[in-house]
């Protein structure tokens, strides 16, 4: 155990070097650290932000999505509706056209009837007349009779 | 380490001999006159100490005058990891602004005392033969490891010691700090209040609290720097001569040579683990010592 001027040296360089670290070591280290603590800190919360921003945004897709779906199912169940009933009226339509065809048809048919009859009768009497004519032609007179020829015309 | 040691010796020296040259500093006599305090230095622990001093400020220094907060090199990884080593020990014991002195404080005598430390594994005879070497003398005293030497464990202590004063004093002023040396650990009597037969005589024997709390806070201030400079010193010192002893048994033939490497690698690696406990444990005092001085009792 000898001292001597080796322990003041020694001081010496001790404050040299504490010196130096706190000036110019130290600082710069820590504003380093610390700069990158506050940047990870505030990447994890931005990541935490994202995470959640990204499970509203699926959530909102996914009920964009439901709404949708049920916009088109409900577009389809009316399309069905409204096709069932253009088929409903196209089928009334149609019936009721057939049967004014039908009826139509039927009166021409009747009209057409009526007219063979009445050229029918017409010339059953005119052929009745002349047969009678040709029959009576000797013994009666044919203005003596018209009268009766044209009642049995008439009665046909 | 010196168990490559000394052959040469055997035949001339003893071991006796052989270990008191290694516990020889260089010693120099500085100024005029023949004054055993400020005329003498230990060339080789300063030089050693201030060179090792200058390599780790240095090399912290060009990493931190490049940190960068972005992704970091190895380097400066190394050196934030050592950082925050230090700073998580501060944070935990001291509670004010640490970035102010203490931590860096306590990262510089980390370091160094770190740095002079691993001194204690580079073999003594290799240094010796080195210094004869750039001497030219044979009989040169060189010693590479400054923690062995008194003067650098107290230069460091007794820095300590004025560093917590100091901060004492900051803190609490001249009045807190006077107060504290007489006034702590056993109290103070509140004066002029005799109302009590027990507050009588509590003013009577006050004197004798007071030197009591005195004398106690004199042997704190003592015991202080003597424990943080003599755990270091005699932890070093005490392995240096151990590897002497092995170097010296080295010398006794070849089974001697076998042992010593053996003998001395068990104690190299035994000191990879006391090396920087020592560093570590020296460093944790300064930061008592100094926190401790920040707080009123």
């Amino acid at each position: 155990m000898e001292f001597n001027l080796s322990l003041i040296a020694q001081s010496f360089t001790f404050a040299i070097l504490i010196f130096v670290i706190v000036k110019f070591v130290w600082p710069p280290l820590l504003k380093a650290i610390e700069t990158r603590q506050k940047e990870i800190a505030d990447g994890l919360a931005a990541a935490q932000e994202g995470k959640s921003a990204l499970e509203n945004a699926s959530k909102k897709s996914e009920e964009t999505l439901n709404e949708a779906k049920q916009k088109a199912s409900e577009i389809i169940s009316q399309a069905e509706k409204r096709a069932s009933e253009i088929v409903d009226e196209a089928k009334n339509t149609a019936k009721t056209e057939g049967d004014r065809i039908i009826e139509s048809a039927r009166s021409e048919i009747d009209q057409e009837v009526n007219r063979a009859k009445e050229g029918l009768r017409a010339q059953v009497s005119v052929l009745a007349v002349s047969g009678a004519e040709k029959i009576l032609r000797k013994e009666i007179d044919a203005k003596a009779h018209t009268a009766i020829l044209s009642k049995l015309a008439a009665e046909l | 380490m010196a168990t490559n040691s000394t052959t040469e010796h055997a035949g001339e020296v003893t071991a006796t001999e052989y270990i008191n040259h290694h516990l020889h500093f260089n010693k120099q006599s500085v100024g005029e006159g023949d004054h055993p305090f400020w005329n003498v230095i230990h060339f080789d622990m300063v030089l050693i100490s201030v060179l090792l001093g200058v390599m780790v400020a240095g090399a912290v220094w060009l990493v931190a005058r490049k940190a960068h907060p972005g992704v970091p090199s190895k380097t400066q990884a190394f050196v934030e990891l050592i950082f925050e080593f230090v700073d998580d020990q501060v944070k935990g014991m001291f509670h004010g602004d640490r970035h102010a002195f203490i931590a860096p404080t306590a990262l510089t005598v980390f370091l160094w005392v770190l740095a002079m430390n691993i001194m204690d594994l580079v073999p003594i005879d290799g240094v010796a033969e080195l210094a004869k070497l750039i001497s030219g003398n044979d009989h040169i005293a060189f010693r590479p490891l400054p923690t062995a030497d008194v003067n650098t464990t107290f230069a460091l202590a007794l820095s300590v010691w004025v560093m917590m004063i100091f901060f004492s004093i900051k803190v609490k002023g001249v009045g807190g700090w006077l107060h504290e040396i007489f006034g702590s650990p056993f109290g103070m009597p509140k004066l002029f209040t005799p109302k009590s037969f027990a507050g009588v005589i509590g003013l009577l024997l006050s004197p004798l609290l007071l030197l009591a709390n005195f004398l106690f806070n004199m042997i704190e201030y003592i015991s202080k720097p003597l424990s943080h400079s003599m755990r270091l010193f005699g932890n070093l010192y005490a392995s240096e001569v151990i590897f002497l002893l092995i170097g010296a048994l080295a010398a006794t033939g070849i089974l001697g040579v076998l042992g010593s490497i053996v003998l001395g690698a068990i104690w190299a690696i035994f000191h990879i683990l006391v090396v920087p406990l020592q560093a570590f444990i020296f460093m944790m005092m300064t930061i008592v010592y100094i926190a401790m001085a920040h707080e009123s009792h």
